[in-house]
């Protein structure tokens, strides 16, 4: 509705605008040069007087009335008495009793009813000189040009209601169609979209724009929906052998070790249960994107060396060989703890599912762009078709059913290179798999810095002391 | 040791009263911020564990602030449902001196606690480290055990050193991997358990007594067994 009336409103405006505009260089025009041509006439007859005296006036005025072809020139020349002495005016009209002011008078001449502008001027000696113009024509003219310009504006005003109305509707039919899928989906119907016209004008653009958001929020739903399934299954299964034990500890158990034993193992399941929640609420953190404010520059050989270091004992006790190749230096931006879990997530799932005697080769490489960490095994690997899915919360290959644990590894992983603009990719390593990490070496974001030297405070926990600001206001309060 | 806990479950506080006392510790309890600030301030305490959301107006991080402020620098643990790592940072910021998030393990929190108070006393710089006949020279970075050599690498030499400044002290996977590697994630395999094998290989195998124990459900603890 604001939009008709906005509408209507600046199409009443351009229209007066525009009529004014005609009226003023029309009937303005012509007004000004009337105006012109008296003032002309006033002068030139002022000096004859000056040059002839009142002969050589009265003389050009009998010449120029004869001149006067259109017959619309008027002149009237009195005496100080007010008794006519030349013009074709028969008396002085009423009313016109100051000099150099413009009237405009009804006239009568040769029986013709008519409008005269005019001014009269004093000369020396108590003459007076009235010069007009018979402006009748131009009335004529002013009253075709109103007439016209009502009707146009009728006509106009009639279109712009009409235009408001149609506008008013177009918007409706427009938003009537976004409001009604916006209600539905409010409502909780999420399969709802927005028609679209298929014009490609803004309206469809913003229909578009609609859809692609709720688009994303169903992915998202559906992406919860399903975590929440497996949520359930995955927490159901040890709290429900938990309970089970603790119930069955409590009603069978006979001796002190036997109820011990029962409780111990419980305990364990509920720790089980608190490692997927710690996993799943990281997984949160890092896709609700906190931590990028923990991004400062780092080299990844140092890290690298550590973790090969830190699991190579774990492989060695299994028959495993890691395999290390990188360069010396490997700078990039980002955040260290994370890229080292990540890495670390890559690396134990290798050891884990490699056979004894066999190889992990952990390897990294450096373009312009990129880092690319490689961690190889010789597993089973991860069939094709499942290779999508592995990053998803709870996936659990074939092989990894028997295994110990949570299905959360990947997507942990995934998360922290998404986190950092990069991807994690799975190949197959014929046999095995073969996980790619791709890290960009900038980060996206540059105003990291600010918060990093905080960070860093706050891993070396020991040199934390209470700011020198904190303890001057809490003094100030004691005071 | 005295040790004050300023928690508001009941089901909490009094597990974790019950276990520091049998671990041969007083404690002293507050179950509302106000009580634990007034206590915290006019006793004298070797630990505090402090929850963050507390009731009575004053929660734990503001606890902390008020008690730095006058400059009481009593070792302090945040014992919190906040996990997140900005739920930590700001925790330590605060003049935390440690973490742990809930649910815990009791023995976590002992051997944390423990660690933390003695952190707290600041021995000052020391060059020498010296568990029964096993001693480290931190200056040359070399260790003996009996007179004998024994050769570690870099890793295992801040292992067994770490071990040997809480030597007496139960030691968690956990607390190793933070400060030995300055880890912050939880590993899938036993690879803490691999490394301290490997150590013992090294330090106790060739020698009659071993000096590194396993505590069960908890961690290790290099000392020399009472006989």
């Amino acid at each position: 509705m604001r939009f008709a009336v906005l509408y209507a409103l600046v199409f009443g405006i351009s229209t007066a605008i525009l009529a004014a505009s005609l009226r003023y260089s029309t009937i303005g025009l012509l007004d000004r040069q009337t105006h012109e041509a008296i003032r002309a006439d006033a002068r030139g007859l002022a000096a004859h007087f000056t040059a002839g005296g009142l002969p050589a006036l009265v003389l050009t005025l009998d010449s120029r009335i004869n001149e006067d072809l259109n017959e619309n020139a008027i002149y009237l020349l009195v005496d100080p008495l007010g008794n006519r002495i030349a013009g074709n005016m028969s008396r002085w009209p009423q009313g016109i009793d100051a000099p150099h002011v413009w009237y405009q008078v009804p006239v009568e001449r040769a029986g013709k009813r008519s409008h005269a502008l005019m001014r009269y001027y004093e000369l020396p000696g108590g003459f007076q000189l009235l010069v007009g113009r018979d402006v009748s024509t131009r009335s004529q003219l002013r009253r075709v040009l109103r007439d016209g310009l009502i009707w146009a504006l009728t006509a106009m005003l009639l279109l712009g209601a009409l235009g408001a109305l149609v506008v008013r509707g177009l918007f409706k039919r427009s938003l009537s169609d976004i409001s009604a899928t916006t209600r539905a989906i409010a409502r909780g119907d999420l399969t709802q979209r927005v028609r679209r016209s298929g014009s490609g004008d803004e309206f469809d653009e913003l229909a578009e724009t609609i859809n692609d958001m709720l688009d994303r929020i169903t992915r998202l739903m559906d992406g919860v929906r399903e975590v929440s399934n497996a949520i359930a299954h995955d927490l159901r299964t040890p709290i429900t052998r938990a309970r089970a034990r603790l119930e069955d500890a409590a009603s069978h158990a006979r001796t002190e070790d036997e109820l011990r034993g029962a409780i111990e193992r419980a305990t364990s399941e509920l720790d089980g249960v608190v490692k997927v929640f710690q996993a799943l609420l990281r997984i949160a953190e890092i896709e609700a994107g906190a931590r990028r404010s923990a991004f400062a520059s780092i080299n990844l050989t140092p890290v690298l060396d550590d973790l090969s270091e830190f699991f190579e004992a774990v492989a060695e006790e299994r028959h495993i060989t890691l395999d290390t190749a990188w360069p010396r230096e490997l700078p990039m931006v980002g955040d260290r703890d994370m890229i080292q879990q990540a890495i670390a997530n890559l690396l134990e799932n290798a050891i884990k599912f490699s056979p004894p005697d066999h190889h992990v080769s952990m390897s990294a490489r450096m373009d312009a762009i990129h880092i690319e960490i490689h961690i190889a095994d010789q597993g089973p690997g991860i069939p094709e078709g499942d290779r999508s899915r592995a990053t998803e919360r709870f996936y659990r290959g074939e092989q990894a059913r028997s295994t110990p644990g949570t299905g959360l590894g990947l997507a942990l992983v995934s998360a922290i290179a998404q986190l950092h603009g990069g991807t994690l990719r799975l190949d197959d390593n014929r046999p095995g798999l073969r996980a790619v990490l791709v890290l960009p070496r900038r980060a996206l974001n540059p105003e990291a810095t600010m918060r990093i030297k905080l960070w860093a405070q706050a891993i070396r926990k020991t040199e934390i002391k209470p700011n020198p600001h904190e303890e001057t206001s809490s003094s100030d309060q004691r005071s | 040791m005295r040790i004050l806990i300023v928690e508001d479950d009941r089901d909490v506080a009094g597990f974790v009263v019950k276990g520091l006392r049998e671990a041969g510790h007083t404690v002293e309890h507050a179950d509302n911020g106000r009580d634990g600030l007034f206590m915290a301030a006019s006793e004298n305490f070797d630990a505090i564990i402090l929850d963050r959301m507390l009731p009575g107006g004053i929660d734990g991080l503001r606890l902390l602030e008020t008690l730095r402020a006058q400059d009481n620098t009593t070792p302090v643990m945040f014992l919190s449902a906040l996990g997140q790592v900005d739920d930590r940072v700001k925790g330590l910021k605060a003049g935390g001196d440690d973490y742990l998030t809930k649910p815990f393990a009791f023995a976590e929190l002992l051997a944390r606690v423990e660690a933390m108070s003695r952190r707290g006393k600041g021995e000052g710089p020391t060059t020498r480290l010296l568990v029964g006949d096993l001693e480290m020279d931190l200056l040359s970075r070399g260790v003996r055990r009996a007179g004998q050599k024994v050769d570690l690498q870099p890793r295992e030499f801040r292992l067994l050193e770490y071990l040997m400044r809480h030597a007496g002290q139960v030691v968690t996977r956990t607390m190793l991997l933070e400060g030995v590697w300055d880890y912050h994630f939880d590993p899938q395999t036993n690879v803490i358990d691999v490394h301290i094998s490997r150590l013992r290989q090294k330090i106790d195998k060739p020698f009659d007594v071993p000096l590194l124990h396993t505590v069960r459900n908890a961690g290790y603890m290099l000392r020399v067994e009472e006989p």
